[in-house]
């Protein structure tokens, strides 16, 4: 390129802006537009439903609390992890998540198939004071989940959100979403969304 | 995907390397030999040069190319083209849990098929078991397999679903949930405290006589039925003893009262999926060997 188409571009800030966004934006093209547009990862799994109303709220506890900041939900396909944790991730059961709960770092053991694997018990033991069941941890306690009463007022609204970008909630399910949980203990709330987690689908042996 | 998705891909990719190239050699200085040219820029006093890539970087910018290119060729990536090898992830994650699977098969089976008492005390079980049990059992029965509040010791002599070999590994397997109801509304205040005292007495702890014989009364008609007309437990229903001071829940006079009048309903998860019959034989023996072993 010579000089002049050189100093050309570097003078004219729109053009510049124009032509870096044309150079950066191939990428973006090639590996998003494909996944957002196309079908391919939208799929649902067999027998996958929206969280019911509980599970919602507990959901919105793990966000809150930060639990995703430690705990990842992603089970990698490799030998040593689905040892561990169940069958490796697949993108049709993540499909209602919004946002996603991959996380990035494990300082405590991976999440995605959790569901089932304690009793709730264990639970509320563990939530309380992780280290009165397990000595050796440094996760933190969350007491105030066991004081903390739902009210469930805007369970129905965050459910009507959700619609709105494609989870199929009911019109039953948003007028019954208040009910179902207004009352409720938020431990409670966060032990259903902890017990579904990644319970459809199962190593089989 | 579709095909659509698919060339759409393909183009773009292409467009991206063959720009890149157009770029990298359509502004190469080659014979352009005046070393040291200036551009017109100057900032306080210090000039920008307009001299060509060194070659060294020139060739390593052919290279990512070139290897690209190659890459696009033997791996999938050009959209539904699955590239010259046939690479794909979950193909190699189940190569290599077929290959794990045939190099263990031979020791499980032969594991699977000696009882357990026969391997409770062999070291490779028992290291195996070890492993398994910190990954899966000492959340709740602790490292040191002694349990806690709410979670059996497995190191002593009461088992309430029954200590035998295939009882631990039918628990194992199957789960366990536990089914004690709340009494506290059917007996009242009065026979909780009736039943408590009873309960006492049985361990030899001296309570109050007058009470502790009323709650033999209410003992034999409500919990005899599972727990058995000596307390001494069911492991078919997984009712435990009450009579060997071991409490699950805490033996505190006030403990036990609340167990009676809330219910308790612990849960043991099945590890069927999670871990495989031949896992959990070895992870059984492993339990099995840790029977009594707090005395030793």
């Amino acid at each position: 390129m010579s000089l002049s188409k050189h100093s050309k571009i570097e003078t004219n800030v729109n053009l510049m802006i124009v032509l870096t966004i044309v150079a950066i934006s191939f990428g973006t093209l090639v590996e998003l537009a494909p996944l957002v547009f196309g079908q391919q990862v939208k799929e649902p799994i067999d027998g996958l439903k929206p969280l019911p109303a509980l599970a919602l709220e507990g959901r919105d506890i793990y966000i809150r609390e930060g639990c995703h900041v430690c705990h990842s939900q992603m089970i990698r396909p490799l030998r040593a992890e689905t040892e561990r944790y169940g069958h490796y991730t697949v993108a049709g059961e993540l499909v209602y998540n919004h946002p996603f709960l991959w996380g990035s770092k494990r300082t405590g053991p991976d999440l995605a198939r959790v569901g089932g694997r304690y009793s709730d018990d264990w639970h509320r033991a563990h939530m309380y004071n992780p280290r009165d069941v397990v000595p050796e941890s440094i996760m933190p306690s969350y007491p105030w989940l066991f004081d903390n009463t739902l009210s469930g007022e805007k369970t129905g609204r965050k459910m009507s959100a959700l619609r709105t970008v494609g989870v199929p909630y009911t019109d039953e399910d948003i007028a019954g979403a208040q009910e179902a949980v207004a009352g409720k203990k938020e431990i409670d709330a966060l032990i259903a969304y902890l017990q579904q987690l990644g319970t459809l689908l199962q190593i089989r042996r | 995907m579709t095909s659509f998705w698919s060339l759409w891909i393909i183009i773009l990719t292409s467009i991206t390397l063959i720009g890149i190239t157009w770029i990298l050699l359509g502004n190469r200085k080659l014979g352009a030999k005046k070393e040291d040219q200036a551009t017109d820029h100057v900032y306080d006093g210090i000039e920008e040069y307009d001299n060509p890539l060194p070659v060294w970087w020139f060739y390593m910018f052919v290279i990512t190319i070139v290897w690209a290119v190659g890459y696009l060729i033997v791996y999938p990536g050009m959209g539904n083209y699955p590239g010259l090898i046939g690479w794909t992830q979950i193909a190699q994650y189940e190569e290599r849990v077929g290959a794990a699977e045939e190099r263990h098969r031979a020791m499980y089976d032969r594991y699977l098929a000696m009882p357990i008492e026969e391997i409770a005390d062999d070291p490779v079980v028992r290291r195996m078991g070890m492993r398994m049990f910190g990954n899966d059992c000492a959340q709740c029965h602790g490292a040191d397999a002694r349990g806690g509040y709410g979670f059996p010791n497995l190191t002593d002599d009461d088992w309430i679903y029954g200590g035998e070999p295939e009882q631990i590994e039918t628990t194992i397997t199957q789960g366990r949930q536990a089914a004690m109801p709340a009494w506290g509304s059917v007996i009242g205040d009065q026979g909780v405290e009736q039943v408590t005292a009873y309960l006492l007495e049985l361990n030899h702890r001296n309570p109050d006589a007058e009470l502790a014989k009323a709650g033999q009364g209410v003992f034999q008609t409500y919990c005899a039925v599972c727990h058995g007309p000596d307390a001494k437990g069911n492991i078919a229903l997984g009712a435990p003893n009450l009579t060997n001071g071991i409490w699950l829940y805490g033996g505190s006079e006030s403990e036990i009262a609340h167990s009676i009048r809330a219910g308790r309903n612990g849960v043991m998860p099945s590890f069927k999926d999670t871990l495989g019959p031949e896992k959990i034989h070895i992870l059984a023996a492993y339990v099995y060997g840790l029977r009594n072993s707090a005395q030793n």
